[in-house]
């Protein structure tokens, strides 16, 4: 049980601490804060979207423990002590993941909202499944919803990275 | 989105988890992958007092093989580590496919077996292919314990016979005759929708005669449902395709569905009939499929 701390008002919070991009951050929150907000508001990783809220869209993905999950539809305090990747800690020494590299040079990007859920849940297919099928890459995404693209140019962008290859196939 | 407020637990142990929930009474809920906790609460449908959290019950999270009893799965199972358990992916490859049919992959590492059966309603995608496995439940509160068949759990739309204090520990899919199994979902896109009709089956087939067989229905009456009209119907009947088709008339005709959003009752029942015959010849021809 993580220590709880109750204020002169009555309202009780709890100390946790989550791994966030290789950081250890303590963060004291309410029992009913929904993980994306503690990384947002208290953390400032506005990366992490908020669509519909509800577990639908996945805009809110982040990678727990290395999996992809929706933080819309998870306390932060049943995180405590995980370890927690957001699409701020995909960039690694300036440079960015070869999968972001695609996307951009693939045009895989128009407002971006989905982006950040996509690149998370692209990077977790790779890391599992370094050279998967097309039919692959639309079932690992098929929980981000992409409002604008029409998802074509996402599926050649993260299986171009798969391939080595972040500039696009010549049409 | 508003979260209304409660007071939260982390038992350490199964034990310290049920005597929580006896001292908190009515007012406790408990929270396992969340998915449909979280998502009530935001809606408005559900303020429990107290959330007391699975999530340091390790023990609940392992499958495993137990001679003489057979595949044991722990409630804390996620979706996803039934699509990939190679246990079970050897054995009832039927299982793991049928994880495979759900939400999304966010979903899929969040949401667990234990919450998947609790939740009680007739669209959900594991209780049908875990009944035609002829799975039983493990039932634990402080007050001891009670195995039953899965089957008998569920008794109306979202209503079931747990008890308040009641813990799910596991689930069973006994050591079994049953040559085949298989799960077909009928949803209105490949991903990330639930089932319009679900039809889960498994067949123990001597030769070309069916010696026994089960027929499980998703979302196709106010709980999931055995058609046993179907299934005493192709007891000890040598196959046909005539056969199969009036196995699934008479599925459609046992089957009780209602008008919603996802398909009208008519459509339903015409699907009954259809995802029936089809799921029986596929466990037929492929085994756990
Ligand atoms: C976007 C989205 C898509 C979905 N798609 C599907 C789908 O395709 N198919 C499908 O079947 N479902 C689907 N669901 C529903 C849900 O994800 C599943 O039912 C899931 O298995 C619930 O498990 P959970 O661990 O998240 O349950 P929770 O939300 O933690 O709990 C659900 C209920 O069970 C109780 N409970 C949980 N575990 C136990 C236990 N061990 N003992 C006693 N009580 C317990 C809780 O108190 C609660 O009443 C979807 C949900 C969302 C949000
Ligand atoms: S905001 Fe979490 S899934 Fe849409
Ligand atoms: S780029 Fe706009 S939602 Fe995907």
């Amino acid at each position: 049980m993580p220590q709880a701390i109750t204020d002169k008002d009555g309202v009780k919070r709890y100390l946790i601490t989550l791994n966030v991009n290789g950081d250890a951050k303590t963060v004291l929150v309410k029992g009913n804060a929904i993980l994306t907000n503690v990384l947002r508001d208290e953390l400032d990783l506005t990366g992490t979207k908020k669509g519909c809220e509800l577990g639908d869209c996945g805009s809110c993905t982040i990678l727990l423990d290395g999996k992809p999950v929706d933080s819309c539809l998870m306390l932060a305090v049943e995180a405590d002590g995980r370890e927690i990747t957001t699409i701020e800690g995909v960039a690694a020494n300036g440079r960015l993941d070869a999968i972001q590299e695609s996307m951009i040079n693939h045009a895989a990007v128009q407002c971006g909202y989905c982006t950040p859920g996509m690149v998370l849940s692209a990077k977790a297919l790779l890391t599992r499944n370094p050279h998967p099928t097309e039919p692959e890459v639309r079932e690992a995404i098929a929980g981000n919803l992409c409002r604008c693209t029409g998802y074509v140019h996402i599926v050649e962008a993260v299986l171009a990275a798969s391939q080595g290859r972040t500039a696009p196939a010549d049409h | 989105m508003y979260m209304p407020d409660f007071e939260y637990h982390t038992p350490e142990t199964l034990t310290e988890a049920c005597a929580l929930l006896d001292e908190l009474g009515e007012k406790a809920t408990v929270l396992a992958g969340g998915t449909d906790v979280l998502h009530k609460m935001k809606v408005g449908k559900l303020a429990p007092g107290h959330l007391v959290s699975l999530k340091n019950l390790d023990d609940l999270r392992t499958i495993s093989h137990e001679p003489g009893r057979g595949i044991v799965m722990g409630a804390l199972t996620s979706h996803n580590a039934i699509y990939t358990s190679r246990l079970l992916q050897e054995r009832y490859l039927s299982l793991p496919m049928a994880a495979h049919t759900m939400a999304s992959n966010q979903i899929c590492n969040m949401g667990t077996v234990g919450g998947n059966i609790v939740n009680g309603v007739p669209s959900a995608d594991l209780p049908p292919i875990l009944i035609a496995l002829n799975a039983s439940i493990r039932l634990v509160s402080s007050n001891g314990e009670r195995t039953m068949p899965l089957e008998d759990f569920f008794h109306g739309s979202a209503e079931t016979v747990i008890n308040q204090g009641e813990i799910l520990a596991d689930i069973t899919i006994p050591d079994q005759p049953a040559t085949g199994s298989t799960y077909i979902k009928f949803g209105l896109r490949r991903s990330g929708a639930l089932a319009v009709v679900g039809v889960a089956v498994s067949v123990t087939m001597d030769g070309d005669t069916l010696q026994d067989a089960r027929v499980v229905l998703a979302s196709a009456a106010p709980t999931v449902m055995r058609a046993r009209g179907a299934e005493d119907f192709l007891r000890g009947k040598k196959i046909s395709d005539e056969l199969l088709a009036e196995a699934g008339d008479r599925a459609s005709a046992e089957s009780r569905p209602r008008d919603s959003i996802r398909g009208s009752a008519e459509y339903r029942r015409n699907l009954v009939g259809v995802l029936t015959k089809r799921a029986l010849r596929k466990a037929i021809d492929e085994g756990h499929a």
